[in-house]
């Protein structure tokens, strides 16, 4: 390999959200591929749901298929919806060659959030999922490599869960401290409120 | 590429520690290395030193309050997590910007790209031994933290950039200013190309050393310069056009390997050093075009609550490579979900795997040649 690569032949072609989410529907099956949502704003991003179990071979048909050829996986965001009971898992993953984008969330159990990892597929999953395990607590199954990454190894708890509370105190360290401006309150003399 | 073998004849492994005080990690960062006399059988970076769940705070802060946080992402290249979040949010409530405050916007972001390239290649050039070289960014460094500041008023966590716009027009005679020093840097960059890049001494130190192919790039999903430095041509400002950068004539600089192999770490410093000369020249034009524009037409229509529904993912080309940020509103005042997707945290994620069978010292130069800087990896 040498040189810079060369433009794609022949000129990409660009497919909507739309179109791509009705490819993988037709080749996966409604059950696995649905829930199509088009913002009807412009400028947002359409989304559909996939089958958590099935995700694997989703993204690996999105990143080898040369219509799609989906090759850079861009964000892996976890997020929780307690009042659904539900933590979602969002990728957002873009085309170099073909320059279009799709968006995919799969819906997982909140008490037992497990799913099987991309990291066979893209490798960029491997730090990404790492980082959604430990601040929202997601299993990987199949992560070679599945340790807390930016909190320390013996913290408790999935901060960016939205039932997570803070301790006290961390190691005898206080997490809290008093508001500084409260500990130099100004009392003017002779003036109501001086007592204080 | 051919795998690394290691002979277990004479097995003298040592675990070695590296940071997380070493200055050539760049902040708080270690590395845990498994190495053979001075090669290195596998280095796993140790991250986490300065997380400051950048993402849990703006679940509690409004979305203009998160503006200052967002600062504190990246603080080397400020102004592009401003840019991200305010484009995020402008994406999510449907709101314009001004052409003026767009100019503005692209004005301060490419002098923020020069400062942040600067000291990237003055701090490779040091890490590796080269000390006079990061006097001289430096120095040039100083003179933009200067405009900004008038500018802006701070000089390293800005706070520049609001939802719909931007904070404040340029001062009276500001513009002259800056293009006098524009037209004074670009040659002074050809003079720093005399001085270190091309040089001889240099170029033997960094050709091919810790070569990424194009594909591993991809697939590792290496961002910005270092996704460029392998040779993919490939930049947000030109492929998604996002501002005003398609009024702008500017080219995309991308690693050739000129001396080595396409994607060494030669190529990745050789990528940052041409982008200077290239934002220097996006200077020049969108200092010139910003007159068209009305003065003081800088922040765009706001709706009177910002209390949005619904979700949006913005992305800018930052000194650091792509960054996104994915907000998710749900008709709160404050966002349900900010995430930041960070150009620094994915080339960590590489260095891993890439590490197996390079020297210890090589390895500086590939955390050099990253340009990783610690808060974007942590945040």
């Amino acid at each position: 390999m040498g040189g810079p690569e060369s433009p794609p032949n022949p000129p990409a072609k660009t497919m909507t959200p739309e179109a791509i989410f009705k490819r993988l529907a037709d080749k996966f099956g409604a059950e696995t591929v649905f829930d199509f949502h088009a913002d009807p704003k412009k400028d947002r991003d359409p989304w559909f749901q996939v089958a958590p179990w099935e995700i694997e071979p989703i993204c690996e048909h999105l990143r080898s298929d040369p219509e799609l050829a989906f090759d850079y996986l861009e964000c892996i965001t976890g997020v929780d919806y307690p009042d659904d009971k539900k933590i979602v898992v969002v990728y957002h993953v873009y085309s170099y060659t073909r320059k279009h984008r799709v968006v995919l969330k799969a819906f997982l159990d909140r008490e037992d959030p497990a799913m099987p990892t991309l990291v066979n597929v893209w490798s960029v999953a491997n730090w990404q999922e790492r980082e959604c395990f430990d601040l929202l607590g997601v299993l990987f199954e199949g992560h070679p490599d599945l340790r807390r990454l930016l909190m320390p190894d013996d913290w408790e708890g999935h901060p960016l869960r939205k039932d997570f509370e803070e301790k006290e105190d961390y190691h005898g360290i206080p997490t809290v401290r008093p508001n500084p401006i409260d500990l130099y309150k100004i009392t003017l003399p002779g003036k109501e409120g001086a007592k204080a | 590429m051919s795998e690394v073998v290691f002979t277990n004849e004479m097995d003298e492994e040592m675990t070695l520690n590296m940071g997380p005080h070493h200055p050539s990690t760049h902040g708080v960062l270690r590395f845990i290395i498994q190495s053979d006399g001075e090669i290195i059988r596998k280095a796993t970076p140790d991250v986490g030193y300065l997380h400051r769940s950048i993402e849990k705070i703006g679940e509690r802060c409004t979305y203009p309050g998160y503006m200052p946080y967002t600062d504190r992402v990246d603080y080397v290249a400020a102004m592009f997590a401003n840019e991200c979040w305010a484009t995020a949010c402008e994406k999510l409530m449907d709101i314009g910007v001004p052409k003026r405050a767009q100019y503005l916007r692209v004005i301060s972001c490419e002098l923020n790209r020069i400062a942040s390239h600067m000291i990237a290649v003055g701090a490779m050039a040091m890490d590796i031994g080269a000390t006079t070289p990061f006097m001289w960014t430096l120095r040039e460094r100083e003179y933009i933290n200067d405009f900004i500041e008038e500018l802006c008023g701070a000089r390293l966590t800005y706070n520049y950039h609001r939802i719909g716009g931007v904070s404040f027009d340029m001062p009276k005679g500001w513009a002259d200013k800056v293009k006098t020093w524009v037209d004074k840097f670009v040659p002074l960059m050809e003079e720093f190309d005399r001085l270190i890049t091309y040089n001889d001494i240099y170029v033997k130190r960094l050709a091919d050393v810790a070569v990424i192919s194009g594909a591993e790039a991809k697939d590792w999903g290496l961002v910005g310069p270092n996704l460029r430095g392998s040779g993919v041509k490939w930049d947000l400002r030109k492929d998604d056009g996002y501002s005003v950068y398609p009024e702008l004539e500017f080219a995309v600089p991308v690693g050739r390997g000129q001396f080595g192999t396409v994607g060494d770490c030669w190529d990745r410093f050789y990528v940052r050093v041409e982008e200077c000369k290239e934002s220097g020249k996006i200077l020049q034009q969108a200092l010139v075009k910003i007159d068209e524009h009305p003065e003081d037409d800088i922040v765009g229509k706001l709706p009177k609550k910002l209390k949005p529904e619904g979700e949006a993912y913005a992305r800018v080309e930052s000194a650091r490579g792509d960054m996104g940020c994915y907000v998710i509103g749900k008709g709160a005042e404050e966002p349900y979900r900010a995430r930041f997707r960070t150009g620094s945290f994915n080339a960590m994620g590489i260095i891993e795997a890439k590490s197996p069978g390079l020297f210890l010292a090589d390895l500086v130069a590939l955390i050099a040649s990253f340009d990783v800087v610690a808060p974007e990896i942590d945040r």
